[in-house]
């Protein structure tokens, strides 16, 4: 058990360790992960205890039994029937079935905790997988509380959170390594997955179904916050968006609403949108509070000035394959939406 | 094609006299030389080699493309291939490997060994046999036209739906797949047919079916398997090309339903992972014992445990489905059934370690691979078990994880026992012996470069990173260890290169071998290397399980006959027996060589390749030339034997 210990130390002990990740789920935060973590341990100490029997058991025996001198020719060397070959099963056998009936019943087990959520969660999200971001739509039983953002999933703390898991395109999966395993977004049913952070942070996750070109770009990211700055976030978002107030920001949204707000929605903007039919400005994410969000693309770029400029100004160069085409502003009126998106906050 | 054996004749037993009978079968068995022999042979150890070679060359594509793949990720943001280049490399390697590779290297050895192994003189349908060759290189080639021409599959192996959907993938991409996948079926199961039958059928007498060979049982299972698999995934093929090319809505969201497509490719896809490995367990189980101067402990065991691990083998796909979204209840079942089917691996892991301890091991580089295997299997099965635990699989599922597990299921039960069949083996195909010391230094680069290749992708798997994403960004931290990893694949394909050269070399100069050259106890190793084109000059009786290992063993009261048994030279005729006695019962008659299973396969090939491109007519034409190929097949011809028997 001391080599499992160290491995321990070295893989997900501290993280600072030189092999942890923000993906790492060898630590996890919250009750519907931790038991399949513990679990996950006992299974990685029990499987490098067989491989390690099994290899010495192999290798002890070709060196205890090998035979001594160079053969050359195997017409000399007679066969022989040993004796004792059947005790190893014997022995292993019954061992190995106690091994899986007590995994056996250990899954069984945590299945059952972790299959729902203890309390009833008062919070339901619906998260939409698309090629390749995450929608996701904070559900309420009053039609005024429910808002749509995309990729930064917030939560408060200490309570379960349960998630619809819908697509839109192709099957993606929904998995926040630290905070809860991978369930499906299948299109045409509706999946439920449901997570509880018991800790402030920021939980990293990544799409883990293959879905297209841009799979690997595909991040989101869990902001566990205590209640009552979650509650201040919420009530932020379903405010509509700011009105433009000055010219530039004004020329901004003019720009918005004709190059942009085809398959983007601000909501509350004051200029009509000029849409096709079957348009609905939900191609890409909603923008209504853009500036809340950390990074652009699902966790491909930084959010900042230069980060939305360069997206803005050539997406396929940063995203090989995203959905949103380049778009061939010139340069003030790069500038201007630019400064109306920095409004949006 | 039968006389029954009461009514036409009894053969006569007659004694090996030099010359006498071979001279005479030589003439009957021999292939014509040249491109007309090459194209029209029957006989199955050409189509096994052809099909160790073709595999072989597969096997060196799919290396080939996993070291760009390994080039592209060894750092954070690299940017050597486009994402589309990854998605169809990822998925031409998957392809490669688990069907143009890991099947048809082990249908080559059976191919090659069975008859020999066996007693018999060529498997039960020698034309099936080449017909199953010549479809499977069809196939290969006509997936291997879409990759070269940009139009390869780029859906995973997995395949699928909706992104493999016209909507999500208009291109042929996923036709190529498809279609290819569709061919490549009807050659897997012709192919299957062919060994339960020849299993059944066409064993020595005396080789009751307690005495046959593990490898018989491994292959015979997974082909037993593969007969109940493979119309799934050929099923589901077609109705999604169906749904591509003319809009039906099998797997759509709308009308249809998705998921229906995950449970007719792992409900093939999960037996067939077995059917890849079971035969070359089998062959640990056969050429191991060899080494260790010992019987294998517990034929009995492990011959059940083989039967066992498929028929549990039907009952776990759902494991790949672990996080669809399927009731709890369901999933237990199938955790439970995953966890299970661990037994029946570990009766044979208990069998080799035990053959070890109880025999005296003699170190060679075949020996080296079998035993190294026996390791590399029990790593490939704990990390089974711990994806068979479904909370555990939640995390485990679609990381690198499963990338290890996979890798060390498929190269260390499937790569590693081949390449200590082909060290054990190769003499009997070439009468030749590969070098020792090029295998020695072959082995240790292999096992070295492999555990370090694919031991650290188990713990950047647990550190998070993804499979089938073609970068990743360095704050991820998975950058130290893919290095690692790419070091050690390529570390890995030297090994297998050195395989290659080894092979390359020894063809002309190894030593020669003589008949037996380990000492071995089975039938195939009574006869010259490389054997004559008839096999065995007369029919072999057999008494035990280790035939040339009776005057040390006594393990039966009357040994059996190899220099002397039923003379069967009026023709291409081979021995019939019952399937479980193997009471000799019938005497066949084998076909010449033939010009219509290839013929046939051509047709079909145009068939197949006109359907992709809804070129009708052309299609049409296809289908008429299987119908002459198939009229030539059936075509009734002269019964030599029965003429001889009345003249003479």
């Amino acid at each position: 058990m001391g080599g499992v210990a160290a491995i321990a130390l070295v893989l997900g002990g501290s993280p600072e360790g030189a092999l942890s990740s923000p993906m790492s789920y060898l630590r996890t935060l919250g009750p519907r992960a931790d038991p399949a973590t513990v679990l996950l341990w006992g299974m990685i100490a029990l499987s490098l205890a067989v491989v390690a029997i099994i290899a010495v058991a192999v290798a002890a025996g070709i060196v205890a039994r090998r035979r001594p001198g160079s053969v050359d020719s195997f017409a000399d060397l007679p066969a022989q029937r040993g004796t004792g070959g059947l005790a190893w099963f014997w022995v292993g056998m019954p061992l190995t079935v106690i091994a899986l009936v007590g995994i056996l019943v250990w899954t069984v087990a945590v299945l059952a905790t972790i299959d729902s959520p203890k309390a009833r969660p008062r919070l339901t999200l619906e998260v939409t997988g698309r090629q390749w971001w995450w929608q996701v739509r904070y559900l309420s039983d009053n039609p005024a509380e429910i808002f749509v953002t995309a990729n930064e999933i917030h939560i408060p703390t200490g309570e379960p959170v349960l998630v619809k898991l819908v697509s839109a395109d192709v099957i993606h999966s929904f998995w926040a390594p630290v905070l809860t395993g991978k369930t499906d977004a299948i299109p045409g049913q509706i999946n439920v997955a449901w997570l509880q952070a018991d800790r402030p942070g920021r939980y990293h996750g990544e799409c883990a179904e293959f879905c297209g070109i841009e799979h690997a770009r595909m991040g989101l990211d869990v902001i566990a916050e205590s209640p009552a700055t979650f509650e201040a976030w919420r009530r932020g978002e379903m405010r509509p968006a700011v009105t433009p107030s000055s010219a530039l920001e004004a020329t901004g949204e003019e720009v918005f609403a004709v190059h942009c707000a085809v398959c983007h929605s601000v909501r509350g903007m004051g200029l009509p949108v000029v849409r096709r039919a079957g348009e609905h400005g939900i191609v890409g994410p909603d923008l209504t509070h853009l500036m809340s969000r950390e990074t652009l693309a699902a966790g491909t770029v930084p959010n900042t000035i230069g980060g939305l400029s360069g997206w803005i100004g050539n997406p396929q160069a940063l995203k090989l394959g995203a959905q949103m085409p380049k778009t061939y502003l010139s340069g003030s009126e790069l500038q201007a939406v630019v400064r109306y998106l920095e409004t949006l906050r | 094609m039968t006389t029954a054996w009461e009514d036409a004749r009894r053969p006569r037993i007659v004694a090996i006299d030099g010359d006498f009978p071979g001279a005479r079968l030589q003439r009957m068995w021999e292939t014509a030389p040249g491109l007309k022999g090459w194209i029209s042979s029957v006989d199955h150890k050409e189509i096994g080699k052809r099909y160790i070679v073709t595999a072989f060359v597969f096997l060196i594509l799919g290396g080939i493309e996993a070291m760009v793949m390994r080039w592209q990720l060894a750092a954070p943001n690299q940017t050597l291939l486009t994402p589309e280049q990854y998605d169809q490399l990822f998925t031409i390697h998957g392809v490669t490997m688990i069907f143009l590779y890991s099947s048809p290297i082990l249908t080559g050895f059976s191919n090659f060994l069975w008859p020999l192994l066996l007693g018999s003189r060529d498997m039960a349908f020698p034309r099936l046999n080449a017909l199953s060759y010549w479809i499977y290189l069809a196939a290969g080639v006509f997936i291997y036209a879409g990759f070269v021409t940009g139009n390869g599959p780029n859906d995973g192996w997995f395949n699928y739906v909706p992104y493999a959907a016209k909507t999500y993938n208009p291109g042929i991409n996923i036709d190529v797949y498809a279609l290819g996948l569709i061919l490549l079926g009807i050659s897997t199961t012709v192919g299957s047919a062919n060994f339960v039958v020849t299993f059944l059928r066409t064993r020595a007498p005396g080789m009751s079916i307690n005495r046959v060979p593990i490898l018989t049982w491994g292959t015979l299972t997974a082909s037993v398997a593969n007969l109940l698999a493979v119309p799934s995934v050929s099923l589901a093929f077609f109705l999604l090309w169906m749904d591509r090319q003319f809009g039906t809505q099998f797997f759509t969201a709308d009308k249809g339903q998705p998921l229906i497509w995950q449970h007719l490719f792992w409900m093939f896809g999960h037996p067939w992972v077995y059917a890849i490995v079971l035969p070359a367990m089998g062959m640990v189980s056969d050429a191991l014992p060899t080494f260790c101067r010992r019987p294998l402990v517990g034929y009995t065991p492990v011959a059940l445990a083989t039967v066992a691990t498929m028929a549990l083998g039907f009952g776990v796909w759902v494991h790949h489905m672990f996080a669809t979204g399927l009731p709890s209840l369901a999933l237990s079942f199938f955790s439970g059934a995953s966890l299970i089917i661990t037994l029946p691996s570990a009766v044979a892991v208990f069998a080799w370690t035990a053959t070890i301890w109880t025999g005296r091991p003699v170190i060679r580089t075949a020996f080296l691979f079998f035993a190294s295997m026996i390791v590399l299997f029990v790593i490939g099965g704990v990390s089974g078990v711990m994806t068979g635990s479904t909370p555990v699989d939640w995390q485990l599922t679609q990381t690198y994880f499963i990338v290890a597990h996979i890798h060390y299921v498929l190269i260390g039960i499937n790569v590693f026992p081949v390449a200590g069949a082909i060290y054990y083996w190769f003499p009997k195909m070439t009468g030749r012996l590969l070098d020792e010391r090029l295998g020695q230094w072959n082995f240790w680069t292999m096992f070295v470069g492999f555990n370090l290749g694919f031991f650290p992708m188990h713990i950047v798997g647990l550190m998070g990173m993804p499979r089938r994403i073609y970068s990743y960004a360095p704050e991820m931290g998975w950058g130290p260890m893919n290095l690692v990893i790419s070091l050690g694949a390529l570390l890995f394909a030297i090994g297998v290169l050195l395989l290659v050269v080894n092979v390359a070399v020894s063809l002309k100069r190894g030593c020669l071998a003589g008949p037996n050259p380990w000492g071995a106890p089975t039938l195939e190793w009574s006869i010259p290397s490389p054997p004559p084109p008839y096999n065995f000059a007369v029919i072999p009786t057999i008494e035990s399980r280790h035939p040339l290992w009776e005057h040390w063993l006594n393990e039966s009261p009357a040994p059996s006959r190899l220099t002397e048994g039923l003379l069967l030279d009026r023709g291409r005729e081979t021995i019939a027996t019952t399937p479980f006695d193997a009471e000799p019962n019938l005497i066949l008659e084998m076909p010449a060589d033939s010009f219509a299973p290839f013929i046939l396969s051509c047709g079909l090939s145009l068939g197949f390749a006109a359907t992709l491109f809804h070129l009708w007519w052309v299609a049409a034409l296809g289908g008429l030339i299987v119908i002459g190929a198939l009229v030539d097949w059936f075509w009734p011809r002269r019964v030599h034997a029965d003429m001889e028997a009345a003249n003479g």
